[in-house]
């Protein structure tokens, strides 16, 4: 119950609850050691979503994955710190994390059907968390496993809690994952392609329920998702992700209006938005370097257009970009004082970043 | 003469693809309900005409698969005709109906599923001659014409002697899409050929499928669960619901100014990305698609619609025109009309 009390009380405000800093993830191949997440740094604030946004590969499952603990056995953490609520995840011990898991930070997987297990009912998968944190007894968790599924909207829980996962359609497997991250009251969730599997009208139920228990409790939200016009509906602040590398972040509504990296600005361009029929999409040409084999210098230079000598010899960091307003403060200050508090600051990690807001 | 003139000008008006009435049902395990009769079309009528591109929209359970599938002659119809280019494939026996065979072919979703793996990019594309002997006689021709297909959907000749496992999933899309092209086919179904593809790549794929028609005038039927894409590609579009096409017209008349609810929530419930419409209400359906061995008496999709009334249960809708529109049909007992369809502004093509 104190966990409960706690959520409760906890208050509207953005705080921060989970900084990754310098994230580094690193994969062994039967090709060598390669580096799956690069360096990677972003916040999440409470009532808020934050999208980790890339394409197949570019490393945003793999950092929901370290954060989570639940990297494969061949990826390990490579530097780099995850501090949830105040506490470092990437220094505990897997005892450490486990307690951690469950009452501070919940995942929903993309595939509903491979997430949950087959052979048990769903009642006892959802019970689980509930005997195993707060040593609840079998009959205690059953009634809330019915007040779970009861709160994510799945009708009649009180006869389906002793059905299998194989009974239920994609969209109501999705809201028994749902169910299971939010058991234990979380500050965080991680949402890992939540609807990628979903048709389009169970798509929008998914998403209005994420939504409605972000705000019930507050809840800071990672959204990973390859679809640009999913972060535009539902997240704050987007992360967009690159071979491994965040190459731009900020708040969504500026990022996509102004995108300030070239690659975001080829993604957004790439998508059909009142694109007239028989004409040509623009497109970017080529594909994303392969994890073995990515350059020394920006990781996006193969692809873009504006490339020069220096994007080649020297990989960009990722540095604040203000809008380029009459009302701007001098070049050099700080970019994160002008902003009100609780605001994601902009950053782009490209050497012509100042050239794009122009474009 | 003048029947070869006459016969000409019925070809032009005539479309190239005709189905009407097409139900087809399948013997499956006993619902609750004891019916074991899943009826996955109900009454499929569409038109094709030449270079014209059909988007079929629709949720998974909702037939497009299995439309497809009857369309490519893999599945016979129980009820109702099929006319490619006046004549039912489905009379056709032996030569006529390898050589009409040739004439439709299909574009899988996932690339790395329809490709062998043992074959090289050239083997497979050369393939389908391997049925039909009598297209490229000599070697000679194969490899030149392997070669002209690779330059056709953006690729170099020396990609003929790679195996699948070295390209990307749009290079693999590519392949399908050369495979698909060997037999000079007059249509093409492209089944959600995008959706397995990340987006960078997919503009790529798109707009390969645009010149291709354009090049070619090769028919598509687009299959796909994304409405921006199919807005991108189709002239007309279908949109399905348990077996049956509840709304057709412009892809205009269609994502604009819907007149079924089913196509109103649809289009409501896609995400877009311009955040100018982000202020806007979305139309969230209550539950999920009933299942087609249980489908709802009178209007199937009653059970989800938000105005539906006594007599949607107790009759089926009958089919409507939008005002001024002709061609733009919903079968809905209440066709919304909020946004009017402006007439004269859109001629649908057909």
């Amino acid at each position: 119950m104190t966990a409960v009390a706690a959520a409760s009380g906890r208050s509207a405000t953005h705080d921060v609850v989970l900084e990754v800093k310098g994230l580094s993830v690193t994969l062994r191949t039967p090709r060598g050691t390669v580096r799956a997440v690069n360096n990677i740094s972003f916040q999440a604030q409470a009532g808020q979503t934050l999208a980790l946004l890339g394409e197949s590969g570019c490393g945003k499952s793999m950092t929901a994955k370290a954060i989570a603990g639940l990297l494969d056995p061949v990826a390990d953490v490579d530097g780099g710190q995850m501090i949830l609520n105040g506490q470092d995840l990437a220094t505990m011990n897997a005892r450490q994390r486990r307690k951690v898991a469950g009452p501070q930070l919940g995942i929903v997987f993309q595939d509903a059907l491979t997430a949950l297990n087959p052979v048990y009912k769903v009642g006892t998968q959802l019970g689980e968390a509930f005997r195993i944190h707060q040593k609840l007894s079998a009959r205690q968790a059953r009634a809330k496993a019915i007040e779970l599924m009861h709160r994510v909207g799945i009708p009649e829980p009180e006869s389906r809690v002793d059905a299998y996962p194989h009974q239920f359609s994609g969209g109501m497997r999705q809201r028994i994952l749902i169910a299971m991250a939010v058991a234990l009251n979380p500050s965080l969730l991680i949402a890992d392609e939540p609807t990628t599997a979903l048709d389009v009208t169970i798509q929008a139920q998914i998403m209005a329920l994420l939504k409605s228990l972000r705000e019930e409790n507050n809840l800071a939200v990672v959204l990973i998702t390859h679809d640009l016009a999913v972060v535009a509906e539902e997240a704050d602040t987007v992360a967009v992700m690159y071979a491994g590398n965040v190459v731009e972040t900020g708040p969504v509504a500026e990022v996509f209006t102004n995108p300030r990296h070239p690659y975001t600005k080829g993604l957004l361009e790439s998508v059909p938005v009142d694109a007239v029929r028989g004409s040509t999409l623009s497109s970017i040409p080529g594909n994303p370097p392969e994890l073995h084999n990515i350059p020394s210098g920006c990781v996006y230079q193969s692809r873009c257009p504006l490339v020069q000598e220096v994007c080649r010899t020297t990989r960009p960091e990722l540095l604040p970009v203000r809008p380029l307003t009459a009302t701007d403060l001098p070049a050099g200050g700080s970019g994160a004082d002008v902003r009100p508090a609780g605001v994601v600051e902009r950053a782009a990690a490209c050497h012509f970043s100042k050239e794009l807001a122009h474009v | 003469m003048s029947d070869t003139q006459v016969d000409a000008a019925r070809h032009q008006d005539r479309p190239l693809l005709e189905v009407k009435d097409v139900t087809k049902t399948f013997h499956v395990a006993k619902s609750p309900s004891g019916n074991n009769r899943l009826r996955a079309l109900d009454g499929i009528s569409l038109t094709l005409g030449r270079g014209e591109t059909l988007g079929l929209v629709g949720e998974s359970g909702c037939g497009k698969s299995t439309l497809a599938r009857t369309l490519m002659m893999l599945e016979r119809p129980d009820a109702g005709t099929v006319l490619f280019d006046g004549t039912d494939p489905f009379e056709m026996h032996g030569k006529e109906l390898l050589a009409w065979r040739r004439r439709v072919q299909m574009v899988f979703q996932d690339p790395f599923a329809s490709l062998n793996a043992r074959m090289t990019a050239g083997e497979i594309i050369s393939e389908p001659w391997r049925a039909h002997r009598d297209m490229y006689r000599s070697s000679k021709d194969r490899e030149a014409r392997v070669h002209e297909l690779l330059h056709l959907v953006g690729m170099r000749p020396s990609d003929a002697r790679k195996s699948p496992q070295e390209f990307s999933g749009g290079q693999r899309q590519r392949i399908g899409i050369a495979r698909a092209l060997a037999l000079d086919p007059d249509v093409i179904i492209l089944d959600e050929p995008v959706s397995a593809l990340d987006l960078s790549v997919q503009a790529q794929v798109l707009n390969l499928l645009n010149e291709l028609q354009d090049r070619l005038g090769v028919s598509y039927i687009f299959i796909s669960h994304d409405l921006s894409v199919v807005r991108f590609v189709a002239d007309r579009v279908a949109v399905m619901y348990l077996g049956r096409i509840i709304e057709t017209g412009t892809a205009e008349q269609v994502f604009d100014s819907p007149r079924h609810p089913y196509a109103a929530a649809l289009t409501s419930a896609s995400p877009r990305l311009d955040r100018s419409s982000g202020g806007r209400e979305k139309i969230i359906l209550r539950g999920e698609i009933p299942s087609p061995l249980d489908p709802p008496s009178g209007c199937r999709f009653r059970t989800r619609c938000w105005q539906a009334q006594d007599i949607c249960a107790e009759k089926v809708p009958p089919t409507d025109q939008a005002p001024g529109s002709p061609l733009h049909l919903s079968e809905c007992h209440f066709p919304l009309d909020t946004i009017r369809v402006r007439s004269g502004e859109l001629t649908p093509t057909s």
